[in-house]
Formats: C-alpha cells, sequence, structure tokens
C-alpha cells in the first residue's frame, strides 16, 4: 500500500479555510489526492476544522463521492443510468466482473483495478457508458469492454 | 478591459464582433460529452497540429474553436464549419487531414462526411436543414455548440451581458421581477414554480443578507442539458445570476456543480475569473455600485442533494438531509437567510428574458408553460442528443420528427419523463402537447428534461424495479415511509420480476404506495412511486403477463426467460468469446449450441450476435 505522508496530507487540508463551511471540499481534496480518505487524513481534517471525528465521517459516508477503502490505480466506472441500463449496462458490468475477478465497489488485491457503479454521468446519448479513470467511452460494445479496459 | 460603465460595454461587443468576422473561416469542434466519448479532444488537437504548420488564406489556429454539445451527439463526433454551417458527422482523426485539405484550403466537400437524411438518402451540406434541427427554437441552449466556453469575447460577442447592462442602467429591482412574472417562466428544474413569484416573495422579506443559488446538480439519471449549458455556456449562467441577485438585492451566490461534472467546475471557474477580470462579476459591477460575487461548490454525489433544502445544507458543508418544507427556503435557505434557488436552464434563461422582453417570451410556447424547454434524449432513439423545443409540441414530434424515431425496425413502447419522480407514457399519449400540466396530468412529469425512449425490447416491470431501486439506494433515510415504504416496494417488484408474486402483491404495492405519496417528508419520497405507478397504469398487462404466466413480454427478466440459439446460427462465434460462463459451444461455421443449464441469462450473446440467431423466450 502507498505510504502516507503528514506532510502531504496538511498541504492538501491547508488549502481551504480552516471552518466547518469546507468540510465537504476538504473531503473532496483529500480524495483527489489519495484516491481515497485515509483515516489519519480525516483525524487531520477534524482537527483542522475543528468538528468533530464523528461529523467527519457522517459526511465521508453519506456522500457517494467518498470511500474509506483504499481505490486502485485504474478506476473503472460503469454507468448505470436509466439510458445505460436500457442499453445493457448490465451487460458490461458482469464483463467486467468476470473479467477482472472483482464485483462493483471491489479493489483487485494487487491495487490494479477498482470497479464502480455511477449513476450517470451525462454523457447519455452515447449510451452505455463507461469510464476509465478521467476518460470516457460511449457507445461500450460488450465484447469489447474488457480490452478498453486493459488497454487503456 | 475593464468594463466600467454599461456604455462600455456596447464599445467592446462591437470590437468583438468585429474580431469574429474577421475570422472569415471558423472550424467548431464539439468538446461535448457525447463527442468527447468519441474522442474529439483528439480532432482539436489534430487541427491545430496541421494549422500551425500550414499556410492556408484565411484559416489560423484561432479558426479552430472548440464548442459545447452542437446537439446531434448521436453522429458525432462533430465539426461544423462556419459561415456555411458545413455539418461533418461521425468525424475521425484520420479525417482531419482531408478536411484542411479539401475544405479549408480548396472550399470542396468531404462528402462521406455529411448528414445523409435517412428518408431521402439526400446529403445535406448546412446543418440547419438538417430536420433535427430544423425544428428547434435554441433559447437557453443558445450559445451552447456555437462559442468557446472558455471565451467571455465569444459570449459577449453574441450580445453577452447586454441584459445585465440593461438591468443595471436603466431597471429598478421591481421592474426586473415584474418582467420575469409577466414571462410566465416556471423553473425549469422540475417542480415547474413561477420564477418570479419566487423572486418576488424572497425578495419581500426582510433581512441583512439575501443568497442566490444556482442548482447544478442535475441529478436525474438519463438527463445532461444543465451539464451541457454550464460546460458549454457557462456566462449565462453566470449573468442569469447577477440579475437575479440585483432584483432580491444578494450580494453573495453559489453555484452547486455535481461530482460528475468536473469540465463544469473547470469552465465555470474559468468564467468566473474571466468576469471578475472584466469588472462584470465582484465589486462595483459595470460602475453600478452593485456588488454580486459567485462561489462553486462541487456536490457529494448523492440525489437527494438537488432537493433545494438538502442542497443548502450541503453547501453549508454538512450533510444534505431535506428538512420539512412549513418555511419556504425563499424566507430561510441558506445559513437561515432567504434564498433564491434555481435551476441552470431557468437562470440561463433569464438573460434573454431580460433581452426580447417579458411579452415576446410569453408569446412562444402554450399559455400556463410559456417559453421553451430542453430535453435531452437517450435510450432506444435514432438521433439521441441535446434538443430544445416551444412547449406545447407534442411528445410524437419530439421523438419522430427530431428524434428520428426507434432504431433497428423496432417498436416504440414508451417514453421515460422525469426521471425517478417522473413516469413512463405509452404510444397512446404521443400526441399530447409536452407542457408542465399536461405531462402531471397523464402521470408523468416535465422533470428537469430528461427524456429516455424505450422499445419492445424493455420491460416496464424491469424499469420500475430500476426506479426503485435507485430511491432505495439515494433515500437519506430520515423518515420512515421514503426509507422503509420504498425499500418493500422495491423488494415487491423484485418479487414480480422473478416470477414469484401474486396479485394481491400488486394490489399491497398500490396501497404502499399511497401512504409513501402521503407520508414523506420530502419529493424524493412523495414521488417516488410514480415511476411504478405510471408503469401500472399503462402497462398493467406487463405486470399480469409476470404474475400470472410467469413470462416476461420484453425478454428481460432473467427468471422467466431462456436464451437459445435458432438455425439462423452461422457458427461465427462472436457470442463463444464473450459469453462469461463458457455455456456456448460450437466449431467455425457449424451451428453452435447452448447450454440451459451453465447460462446465467446475461445476455451478452444476444447483443453480439449479428444474425439474430439467438431467441428469447
Ligand atoms: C429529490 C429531488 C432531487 C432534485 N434534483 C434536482 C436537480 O438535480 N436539479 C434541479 O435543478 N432541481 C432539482 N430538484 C428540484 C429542486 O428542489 C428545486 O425545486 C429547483 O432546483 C428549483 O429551481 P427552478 O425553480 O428553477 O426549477 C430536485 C428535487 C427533489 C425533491
Ligand atoms: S422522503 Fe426520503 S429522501 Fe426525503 S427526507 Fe424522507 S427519507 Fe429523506
Ligand atoms: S454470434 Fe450468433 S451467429 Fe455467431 S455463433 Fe453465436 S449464435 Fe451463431
Ligand atoms: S445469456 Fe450470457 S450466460 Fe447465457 S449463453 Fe448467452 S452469454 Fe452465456
Ligand atoms: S445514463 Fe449513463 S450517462 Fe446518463
Ligand atoms: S456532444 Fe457533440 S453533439 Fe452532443
Amino acid at each position: 500500500m502507498r505510504m502516507i505522508e503528514i506532510e502531504k496530507v496538511r498541504e492538501v487540508i491547508g488549502q481551504n479555510p480552516a471552518d466547518k463551511a469546507s468540510l465537504i471540499a476538504v473531503l473532496q481534496d483529500i480524495q483527489k489526492e489519495f484516491h481515497y480518505l485515509p483515516q489519519m487524513a480525516l483525524k487531520e481534517a477534524a482537527d483542522y476544522m475543528g468538528v468533530p471525528l464523528s461529523k467527519v465521517y457522517s459526511a465521508a459516508t453519506f456522500y457517494k463521492a467518498f470511500s474509506l477503502k483504499p481505490r486502485g490505480e485504474k478506476i473503472v466506472r460503469v454507468c448505470k443510468g436509466t439510458a445505460c441500463h436500457i442499453k445493457g449496462a448490465d451487460l458490461i458490468l458482469e464483463q467486467l466482473e468476470t473479467g477482472l475477478g472483482i464485483k462493483a465497489g471491489e479493489t483487485s488485491e494487487d491495487l490494479k483495478f477498482t470497479i464502480e457503479i455511477v449513476n450517470c454521468v451525462g454523457a447519455c446519448a452515447m449510451a452505455p457508458v463507461m469510464i476509465v479513470n478521467d476518460k470516457y467511452h460511449g457507445n461500450v460494445r460488450v465484447d469489447k469492454a474488457l480490452k478498453l479496459v486493459k488497454k487503456d | 478591459m475593464r468594463i466600467d460603465s454599461t456604455e462600455k460595454l456596447g464599445q467592446w461587443q462591437k470590437e468583438c464582433q468585429k474580431r469574429i468576422e474577421a475570422q472569415k473561416k471558423r472550424v467548431l469542434v464539439c468538446l461535448g460529452p457525447g463527442c468527447l466519448a468519441g474522442g474529439s479532444d483528439q480532432i482539436l488537437e489534430e487541427f491545430k497540429n496541421i494549422l500551425a504548420q500550414k499556410k492556408i488564406k484565411d484559416v489560423t489556429v484561432e479558426s479552430i474553436k472548440k464548442t459545447g454539445c452542437h446537439g446531434l451527439c448521436a453522429r458525432g463526433p462533430l465539426v461544423v464549419i462556419e459561415p456555411e454551417g458545413i455539418f461533418y458527422s461521425k468525424v475521425k482523426k484520420a479525417n482531419v487531414a482531408e478536411i484542411v485539405e479539401k475544405t479549408l484550403e480548396k472550399g470542396e466537400l468531404v462528402e462521406k462526411l455529411l448528414y445523409t437524411d435517412p428518408e431521402s438518402k439526400k446529403k445535406i451540406v448546412d446543418y440547419k436543414e438538417i430536420p433535427f434541427y430544423a425544428r428547434q427554437m435554441k433559447l437557453s441552449l443558445r450559445n451552447v455548440g456555437q462559442i468557446d466556453p472558455d471565451s467571455i469575447s465569444d459570449y459577449i460577442a453574441r450580445g453577452g451581458y447586454a441584459a445585465l447592462a440593461k438591468v443595471l442602467k436603466s431597471m429598478k429591482p421591481a421592474k426586473v421581477i415584474d418582467e420575469v412574472s409577466r414571462s410566465g417562466l416556471r423553473g425549469r428544474g422540475g417542480g415547474g414554480f413561477s420564477t418570479g413569484r419566487k423572486w418576488a416573495s424572497c425578495a419581500k422579506i426582510e433581512s441583512d443578507i439575501r443568497y442566490v443559488i444556482c442548482n447544478g446538480d442535475e441529478g436525474d439519471p438519463g438527463a445532461f442539458m444543465d451539464r451541457c449549458i454550464m460546460e458549454g455556456d457557462p456566462h449565462s449562467v453566470l449573468e442569469g445570476m447577477i440579475i437575479c441577485a440585483f432584483a432580491i438585492d444578494s450580494p453573495e451566490g453559489y453555484i452547486y456543480v455535481r461530482e460528475e461534472y468536473p469540465l463544469a467546475v473547470v469552465n465555470l471557474r474559468n468564467a468566473i475569473d474571466a468576469a471578475r477580470q472584466h469588472g462584470l462579476l465582484g465589486k462595483d459591477i459595470m460602475g453600478s455600485g452593485f456588488d454580486f460575487d459567485i462561489k462553486i461548490n462541487r456536490g457529494g454525489g448523492a440525489f437527494v442533494c438537488g432537493e433545494s433544502s438538502a442542497l443548502m445544507k450541503s453547501v453549508a458543508g454538512e450533510v444534505g438531509e431535506p428538512r420539512a418544507k412549513y418555511v419556504r427556503s425563499v424566507a430561510k435557505g441558506l445559513h437561515d437567510k432567504p434564498t433564491v434557488l434555481n435551476n441552470v436552464e431557468s437562470f440561463a434563461t433569464i438573460p434573454v428574458i431580460i433581452d426580447k422582453g417579458a411579452d415576446w417570451f410569453a408569446s412562444i410556447g402554450t399559455k400556463k408553460s410559456t417559453g421553451t424547454k430542453a430535453f435531452s434524449l437517450a435510450g432506444k432513439i435514432t438521433n439521441t442528443g441535446l434538443i430544445e423545443v416551444p412547449m406545447g409540441i407534442t411528445l410524437r414530434e419530439i421523438i419522430y420528427d427530431i428524434g428520428g424515431g426507434i432504431p433497428e425496425g423496432r417498436k416504440f413502447k414508451a417514453v421515460q419523463t422525469g426521471g425517478p419522480s417522473g413516469g413512463c407514457l405509452p404510444e397512446a399519449k404521443l400526441d399530447l402537447p409536452v407542457d408542465f400540466d399536461t405531462l402531471t396530468e397523464a402521470g408523468s412529469m416535465m422533470g428537469s428534461g430528461g427524456m429516455i425512449i424505450m422499445d419492445d425490447r424493455t420491460c416496464m416491470v424491469d424499469v420500475a424495479r430500476y426506479f426503485l431501486n435507485f430511491l432505495v439506494e439515494e433515500s437519506c433515510g430520515k423518515c420512515v415511509p421514503c426509507r422503509e415504504g420504498l425499500y418493500q416496494l422495491h423488494k415487491l417488484c423484485v418479487k414480480i420480476c422473478e416470477g414469484k408474486a401474486d396479485e394481491d402483491d400488486l394490489a399491497l404495492m398500490e396501497r404502499l404506495s399511497k401512504v409513501i405519496q402521503t407520508a414523506s417528508l420530502c419529493g424524493l419520497g412523495t414521488s417516488g412511486p410514480n415511476p411504478f405507478l405510471s408503469t401500472v397504469m399503462y402497462f398493467r398487462d406487463e405486470y399480469l403477463a409476470h404474475i400470472r404466466d410467469r413470462k416476461c413480454p420484453g425478454g428481460v427478466c432473467k427468471e422467466l426467460i431462456t436464451y437459445s440459439i435458432n438455425d439462423k446460427c452461422t457458427g461465427c462465434m462472436a457470442c463463444i468469446r464473450v459469453c462469461p460462463v463458457n455455456a456456448i459451444t460450437g466449431e467455425k461455421k457449424k451451428l453452435h449450441v447452448l447450454d440451459q443449464e451453465l447460462c446465467t441469462k446475461c445476455g451478452s450473446c444476444y447483443a453480439v450476435c449479428n444474425f439474430d440467431a439467438i431467441d428469447i423466450v
């Protein structure tokens, strides 16, 4: 697992004003840096903003954007919004799950891949849609999904 | 240049227009979400690379512009060449050199990239003549796809901030509110509440401070209008918000953008910086003495945060749970202060209303739903994309004339509007005019404008199950009817999909729906049963087929169908490669065999077979 340095954590948190209204922005910045919310960073954040740790956890678990578990190098997000559902998002998910040997929401042991489900990313015209890290793939074909993920 | 008077804006506009006119040719590359998924960023790069090396009369690197969604995403990546409006679709990076050589250098067309009308088989050059575009009227989307979102001078050249100048120069706040009220504009975020009335009641309340918030959460799956506006024309949203701030006397505004839209955040941020630099935002706007500034909040990916009271909590850095609405947020909103919250499209429409006048706006659309509405077309429809049409147009016109009908010769089954709060309408309702009240009466909803078209290979019970599952996951859990009720409703729906339900279950679901509708705290719960209720209302037969005959007519519900291979099989082996459980065996060019025991009914083989050789019964 990656080493998390306290200085880096403090630097990331310190970009925001030290008041409780910044809570969500702070969490977003931590997540952006480390791809998840390390426990130690949450404690730092609570101290910095002067809010109880429980409140930090409450926000960290309420919002879908946050993960308390480490995530893989490649984050594969499969859209299961309405348009993608109608156009076979489940098939793509099934291909990826079998192909990578992990279920949606899980990260492979070697920390290479994480599969996540998202609800509509606003590219519905090209449904079904899959996003590998930040790259969008539209009109994904079932037989091409796994190849795309491995190649990208 | 700092615009320190309204007069100076006029002067600047002339300069910007001149600069645009001086560019004899403009090549617009669509970087909207659809085209981007087709790799349009690489097309843009390629154009710039080639033009950096080549000298062509009237064309420079600056002539190549990126834009937001042009509309016809199904044909993306799109490249439009102005002033002629030459429309190239399904462009690949490899085509760029040819476009430069033929069209930009010699003025010839690249025939194979032109749009072919599916009926007449004629090639159409100018996009304005393509039926998809010809029937539309773009107000809130007036600049989306036409300008570079990062260029404030593009926006100014098209009359941007002129409405704001008019307001600051010659209108009193009360007059602005009156104009918006008389326009009849109803909120485009779904509820359809009169925007003018909302502003008026907020302005009336005594307070030391008032806030303006723009709702860019766009949580409805299948909707992407707000995304396209924020990404493709961010200044129009800012201008609408500043006008609102002036009308209700607010110094501070927020835009709440959902976390799935990072590009919207970047483009809005650039627009805010540019507007501030030019004296259009911040202190002493256009030298009028009026101060107003805007901050961006990124959402955390919770659908319920689109609800007004939850959104305001989220902006304040808290968990986004809705509150009871006995006091409305115009009175007690952000930090318990009076707040106007409007949708992205609502704000983007405001400058048009001020510019052209309330009467002009009210003359468009229907009596009670004035103006135009943007829709995103998705699902089983030929022309998926982004459109804007006058209210009162029929669903049939949208789906067939603009949308080009259902692909692959399939049959239309339903159109879903209003997202998880809305419902599905059948063929018999296609001639209904699209306006707030008619759709609600028919058991659906306008919603934010997501329109998803379904064909006969869609199961309406599965659609209800899908939405119920979505809502169960997205319920904040604060109140019992929504938290427990939707959960049970979903469970019963799954039971039907699995062929294990009887008719009493259906009756129970209908009763339960009434309770959830009546007793939930916020709109998520009160409208939660809608997708179920509308599908039972119009597609009861399909529910009964699942219950009585243990059959899924749409061929979707796994427990009720089987897959098999018929003798059309050519032995192409595509299905073998894709079957995740190795349930198919066979040799090249020989009839394949599907083992029912192993098959998990994922449907992948059906999706890849090009020879209609897989049957679903
Ligand atoms: C569960 C729920 C989700 C909502 N999501 C959105 C949304 O994503 N965007 C939006 O503009 N309005 C959304 N709304 C409606 C808002 O609460 C609010 O009515 C609207 O933003 C007001 O703007 P308007 O008057 O301009 O339509 C949602 C409402 C509910 C109950
Ligand atoms: S209706 Fe649902 S989403 Fe709304 S407050 Fe109640 S539990 Fe939360
Ligand atoms: S994909 Fe279709 S045609 Fe090809 S082997 Fe499979 S069933 Fe036969
Ligand atoms: S439905 Fe899925 S599991 Fe069954 S044979 Fe086809 S591909 Fe294999
Ligand atoms: S439904 Fe998948 S992108 Fe909208
Ligand atoms: S994204 Fe290019 S046309 Fe919609």
